[in-house]
Parts: structure tokens; C-alpha cells; sequence
């Protein structure tokens, strides 16, 4: 029972309220039946201290008459007198005689006394004075006894409806805590029986829970990415890889069957070999590929700068397309200061460079360009080639997809997704354009986002 | 030289030492991590190539780390198919000298576990390499051959480093491409062989005796073709 959220949430909402009501009658209760109290302390003391003034002035007589003029002065008839001579007989005061229980001096007592034949409550205060005499003097409390009877009761009732709405109050927090929650949990139980187009629905009231649900939405919409990038994968494996493993198998099957020479069987083997390479190159490309998606390089992540490592790629490739007769021109700022993976980005722009080295027709011009732009660092890399015809330039960045006129070229189709991937982990994009003639290919790096949220 | 094997995989222990064998090394195998720790720590090796997952409740990285624990620099080769960048950098972090991943061609694992072998043979920083009549100074960052100067570019003055470094070994087309330009990815072409051909153009083609070999299957070698 006390597993649920809801409950906790709710029992916490009651006791909150159960305190702050008691908190709130008891500051009620001192700031008045309290209040009273005190009052009439005070009243009684002063009183004291005035008598006592008139014993040391006047003695006994003193204090006598100036008991019977209180007395006859006092409008509110709620003083209560009493003078007694050692044998606690009375001298002065309106009451009867000496009540039992008043014992000890400098004690407060509330106890029923008669006067003129009313039965009443009254607080009092016992002196002893010189000479053996008693005096108690006191405050008839009846009226104030009622008022906190009174009060008593109102507080204790108020207790019962604090009580009654901590529990309406705990059902409602619990009630509503659920429908809320409930959104979530349909969500993700739809999820888990197999429909992964559901999202949590938005209230549209922007608040918490809100926030809570789109931040779930992203979350889905990512797995839901990265599940497409496996389901990718694993029909690669099964599709693409069959051409070059049936290859390697046929390969072998044919010098098995009919190699003439101990010579062809080797080549043949060595061949297979290299096959085989071949096939786990694209392994290597599509395993690396899937382990960029899944974001798990971002650790790797600087800031640095990319204007050496983009003229290594350039020094790197110019010498191979100088080999093929093209020229590789770049163009590199001084200081290119940009935030991101190094190894990832030079391998992405190494990518770009080796498809447009080996797209370039003879004496052609391959360009290498790297800008600061208004969002971070742009980099293009361009030839002269066939270019990928705009119906193609949609799905070139797909694994395995190999336009038309790159069926004659070496290569898996895998160059193109990586450098996307590569983009897409640094939150940037990979645009391909219509060079006329040629492919252009922009990789736009952003600069990263202030860490506005600590 | 003396290496020891770690290797639980039968057909693949059996390949390697076989060919370290060929190749004319002492081989020694264990194909558990127990009896592979027991070895590495007791008997003293020139290199170890070490397979990480093993059965025996003794991984690679354990038997790397307790070998490193008890101060022992013995060159080590990771041998593994797990081939994430992560686990590359875990591998290297635990004190492995090399990563290779599996598959693997024998050629490179050669070239790799020779070059970590002769590596802690080097006694003290060197100013000056020379293999035959081709002198490379490290402090000038001059380069001559046969008393005549060579004009290198700085990378390839690093490549031509590389190699005499390694003079006399197989040095494979990655291991250039990690040793020279830090590059730890497949750049598709062979970018390689283009710059070592460039590098020929200027140290071998002027003179008679050409000193980068290239080995077929393989990689490069630096030293004179004798008969």
C-alpha cells in the first residue's frame, strides 16, 4: 500500500494539514482563552501589589476598609476577597470561608467557590501575612471557564473536519497524481505490447508534467531512431553482405572444384582472402557507423582546433589526387576553432575527400574549404564529377546506396552515411548540392550551445 | 625472440603460433587466462600477445593489469574482437602497448608484436639514424643520402623516421597510418602507398640501391635488397 506514489503523496498532503490546523488552534487558543488567562493574572497581581501597599501603610484596619472598597466598587462583581486571621477565620472578603485546597502560598488555584449564594469558578492567589493573617484574592473565571468550554469544543470539532478534508484532500491528490500518471503508463504499456508509434499525449498547459512528457517523446523518438538504425543494419548484413560473401563462397568452391594447379589454388584462396577482407572492412564501416548513432562517442568531445587536422586531410589527399591527375585545392583559415570529436570529423572530411578524388574526371579540381560560419565551422568539399542525380541526392547519405554512376567505382555506400552520422552526433547536418558540374558536400559543424543549465 | 601466446580460440592459437614459429620465434601458448597470467608473470617473455575474453574466470585485461600491477613492462599485444573505439581505449588504458582487432591478417600481427618487441630494446633517445648509406638527422631535421641532401617535406621526413626506425621490419600500411598521421580509421584508398611512392621518388629512385621495400601481402621495409 505504501509502495504507491499516490498514497505517500497523499499521506503527506494530510499530515500537512493535520499540522498546520494544529498549528493554527494553537495560536488560537493562546491568543485567546491564553490571552484571558494572563489577563487576569495581571489584574490579580496588581491588585496584590496595591493591598499589600495599604497593609504596610495602614495595617490591619487599612487593609480591611480598603477590601470592602474594592469590593463595593468592583462593577464587574467578579472580584473575590478573603482575609483571615491565623485560625483562618475570616476578617474581611466575600467569601464564606477559607476553601480547603488552598494549602500552599505563591500557587495558582482554580476551584468552585459560593459567593452570595452563586455557585461559580474563580482563579486565586494565597498570601501570607504578617501576623498570622491570610489573604486570598482572586477573579471570579466562570464567564471565561464557558468561553474555553466553548472554544474547547469549536477546536475539537475543528479537528474532525480538518480530518474529514486531509482525507478528501489525500484522495484527490492521489486521484489526480494517477490520471496524470496514467497518461504515461498507457503510453508506455502500448509501447511494450509492440506499438511504438504511441506518445505521451500533451496537456498543452506547458506545466511539469508536460515537460515530463516530451522529454519521454524525445527519448522515444531517439530509440525509435536508433531501433530504424539497427533494423538497417541487420537487413544489410542479410542483403548487402550476401553479394560479396556468395562471391568469396563461389570463389573457393571453384578452386576446390577445379584448380588445376597448386599456383591457381593459392591465387584463388588469396583472392577469397581479400574478399573476405573486404567484407569485414564493411563490417568495421557499418559497426562504427552504428556505434557513432548511438552517441556513445560524445565523451570524446572538445573543443579544438580543426585548421591542422583538415590540412593534414589535405596534404593526405592531395598526393593521391595528384597521383590521378586532379588537383586539390584548399582553402583553410589560420585558426578554424570548432567543438567536436577530431578523429570523427577527419574521418568524415576524409570520407568526402576520397569520393571526390575518386569521382573527379582527369585534370580536374577538387576543392577543400573550411570557413567559420554563424553557427559554428562550415566545411566544403567538392569536385568536378558525374555528381548524384537530384532524385538520388535524397537517399546518397542511406547505407549501401550507390547511385548509378558509382556502380563501376570501388566502395561499400557506406562513406556517405558515416559522414552523416558523423554530422548528426555533432548536431550539425551534411547538405548535398548540384555542383554543375560535380557534387558539392557541405558539413556544418555547430558551434557548441552555451551551458545555459549548469 | 621469446613470446608467449594467450589465446583460447584453438584454430587461431594454433595460426599464430605456427606462424610466429615460422617466422622464427620461441612460442610459447596457453589457452586459459590462469595458466596464461601464471606464465607471463613467472617466465620472461620479449612480447605477449593476449586475447581478452578467456575462459578460466582470468580475462586479458585482469591478467594486463595484475602484469602491470607487479611492474612488468613486457610488451603486450591485445588481440580482440571487441573492436569499439571504448574498448580499444580500455585495452590501451589497462597498460596494453598495441590493440589488434580480430579478424586479423598474420602479416600485421607480425609486423605489430616485432616492432613492440625491438621497441624496449632502444637504449636512450637517438639523434641520428642510419641505415646503410642513408643518414636522417633527428635534431637538424636533415636528411642525406650517400653525403648528397635529400629536401623531405615534414610528413615526409616522419614517414622516412618511421621506417628507419623500424629498419630491418615489416612495418604495415596501418601502422604508418597510426604511427605517422595519428590516423586511427581506414581512409578507403590507399593513401599510403601513394606517399611511400612519393618518398621513393626522393630517397631511392636517384641512387642504385633501393632502400623501401615493398612486402607483398604486407606492408614496407626499410633496408638494402641483397642477393
Amino acid at each position: 500500500m505504501f509502495r504507491s506514489a499516490g498514497v505517500r503523496f497523499a499521506v503527506v498532503y494530510a499530515l500537512l494539514l493535520a499540522a498546520s490546523a494544529a498549528a493554527l488552534a494553537l495560536f488560537l487558543w493562546w491568543s485567546t482563552a491564553g490571552l484571558l488567562d494572563r489577563q487576569t493574572e495581571t489584574a490579580i497581581r496588581a491588585d496584590a501589589q496595591g493591598l499589600s501597599e495599604r497593609w504596610e501603610e495602614g495595617g490591619l484596619p487599612a487593609l480591611v476598609l480598603t477590601i470592602d472598597e474594592r469590593l463595593s466598587g468592583n462593577v464587574d462583581d467578579d472580584a473575590v476577597y478573603l482575609l483571615t486571621n491565623a485560625r483562618m477565620q475570616r476578617v474581611a472578603g466575600n467569601l464564606a470561608g477559607w476553601p480547603s485546597i488552598v494549602r500552599e502560598p505563591d500557587t495558582w488555584y482554580e476551584l468552585p467557590v459560593q459567593r452570595a449564594g452563586i455557585l461559580s469558578l474563580a482563579l486565586v492567589w494565597r498570601y501570607d501575612l504578617p501576623g498570622g493573617y491570610h489573604l486570598l484574592i482572586g477573579r471570579d473565571v466562570q464567564v471565561r471557564a464557558q468561553l474555553r468550554r466553548l472554544l474547547t469544543d469549536a477546536l475539537l470539532w475543528a479537528l474532525v473536519i480538518v480530518a474529514a478534508m486531509a482525507v478528501a484532500g489525500a484522495l484527490i491528490v492521489r486521484s489526480l497524481l494517477r490520471r496524470t500518471l496514467a497518461n504515461v503508463s498507457t503510453t508506455a504499456n502500448a509501447i511494450a505490447a509492440g506499438d511504438f508509434a504511441q506518445r505521451v499525449k500533451l496537456s498543452g498547459r506547458g506545466d511539469e508534467f508536460d515537460q515530463l512528457a516530451e522529454v519521454i517523446n524525445d527519448m522515444l523518438d531517439r530509440i525509435g531512431r536508433l531501433m530504424d538504425g539497427v533494423k538497417q543494419v541487420s537487413n544489410a548484413i542479410a542483403h548487402d553482405l550476401r553479394t560479396p560473401i556468395t562471391r568469396a563462397r563461389a570463389r573457393l568452391e571453384e578452386a576446390s572444384l577445379r584448380a588445376s594447379s597448386p599456383e591457381a589454388l593459392r591465387a584463388a584462396i588469396d583472392r577469397a582472402t581479400a574478399d573476405l577482407d573486404g567484407i569485414v572492412a564493411v563490417f568495421q564501416a557499418l559497426m562504427r557507423i552504428s556505434e557513432i548513432e548511438a552517441g556513445s562517442r560524445r565523451s570524446a568531445f572538445a573543443t579544438l582546433d580543426l585548421a591542422p587536422p583538415l590540412a593534414d586531410l589535405a596534404e593526405l589527399y592531395g598526393a593521391v589526387a595528384e597521383e590521378k591527375g586532379v588537383t586539390l585545392s584548399a582553402d583553410i583559415p589560420e585558426r578554424l576553432p570548432a567543438h567536436g570529436d577530431r578523429e570523427l570529423i577527419q574521418q568524415a572530411v576524409a570520407n568526402l575527400l576520397d569520393n571526390a578524388v575518386k569521382f573527379s574526371p582527369p585534370g580536374g579540381t577538387v576543392r577543400l574549404q573550411a570557413r567559420p560560419a554563424a553557427a559554428g565551422v562550415e566545411v566544403l568539399v567538392a569536385d568536378q564529377g558525374a555528381g548524384i542525380p537530384p532524385e538520388d541526392l535524397k537517399r546518397a547519405t542511406e547505407r549501401f546506396f550507390r547511385g548509378e554512376s558509382a556502380r563501376s567505382t570501388p566502395g561499400a555506400g557506406l562513406g556517405l552515411a558515416l559522414v552523416q552520422a558523423v554530422a548528426q552526433l555533432h548536431g550539425g547536418t551534411l547538405r548535398l548540392e548540384d555542383a554543375a558540374p560535380g557534387l558539392a558536400a557541405t558539413l556544418s559543424l555547430p558551434a557548441p550551445e552555451e551551458p545555459a543549465h549548469g | 625472440m621469446r613470446i608467449l601466446v594467450v589465446e583460447d580460440d584453438k584454430d587461431v592459437a594454433g595460426f599464430v603460433v605456427r606462424g610466429l614459429r615460422e617466422a622464427g620465434h620461441v612460442v610459447e601458448h596457453a589457452d586459459n587466462g590462469r595458466d596464461g597470467l601464471f606464465m607471463a608473470a613467472s617466465e620472461s617473455f620479449d612480447a605477449v600477445i593476449l586475447d581478452r575474453m578467456l575462459p578460466g574466470g582470468i580475462d586479458g585485461l585482469k591478467i594486463l593489469e595484475t602484469l602491470r600491477g607487479q611492474k612488468n613492462s613486457v610488451p603486450v599485444l591485445i588481440l580482440s574482437a571487441l573492436a569499439e573505439v571504448d574498448e580499444r581505449v580500455k585495452g590501451l588504458k589497462a597498460g596494453g602497448d598495441d590493440y589488434l582487432t580480430k579478424p586479423f591478417a598474420f602479416a600485421e600481427l607480425l609486423a605489430r608484436v616485432e616492432a613492440l618487441a625491438r621497441r624496449g630494446k632502444t637504449e636512450g633517445p637517438v639523434t641520428k639514424l642510419v641505415v646503410e648509406d642513408l643518414e636522417l638527422d633527428l635534431l637538424s631535421r636533415q636528411v642525406k643520402r650517400a653525403g648528397q641532401k635529400i629536401d623531405l617535406q615534414p610528413r615526409e621526413f616522419r614517414l622516412l623516421e618511421y621506417l628507419m626506425r623500424h629498419a630491418g621490419q615489416v612495418v604495415t600500411r596501418t601502422m604508418l597510418l597510426e604511427g605517422v598521421w595519428d590516423y586511427h580509421f581506414d581512409p578507403q584508398t590507399n593513401v599510403i602507398d601513394v606517399h611511400v611512392s612519393r618518398l621513393r621518388q626522393k630517397v631511392d629512385k636517384p641512387f642504385p640501391v633501393p632502400l623501401i621495400q615493398t612486402v607483398r601481402n604486407a606492408g614496407y621495409m626499410l633496408r638494402a635488397e641483397r642477393a
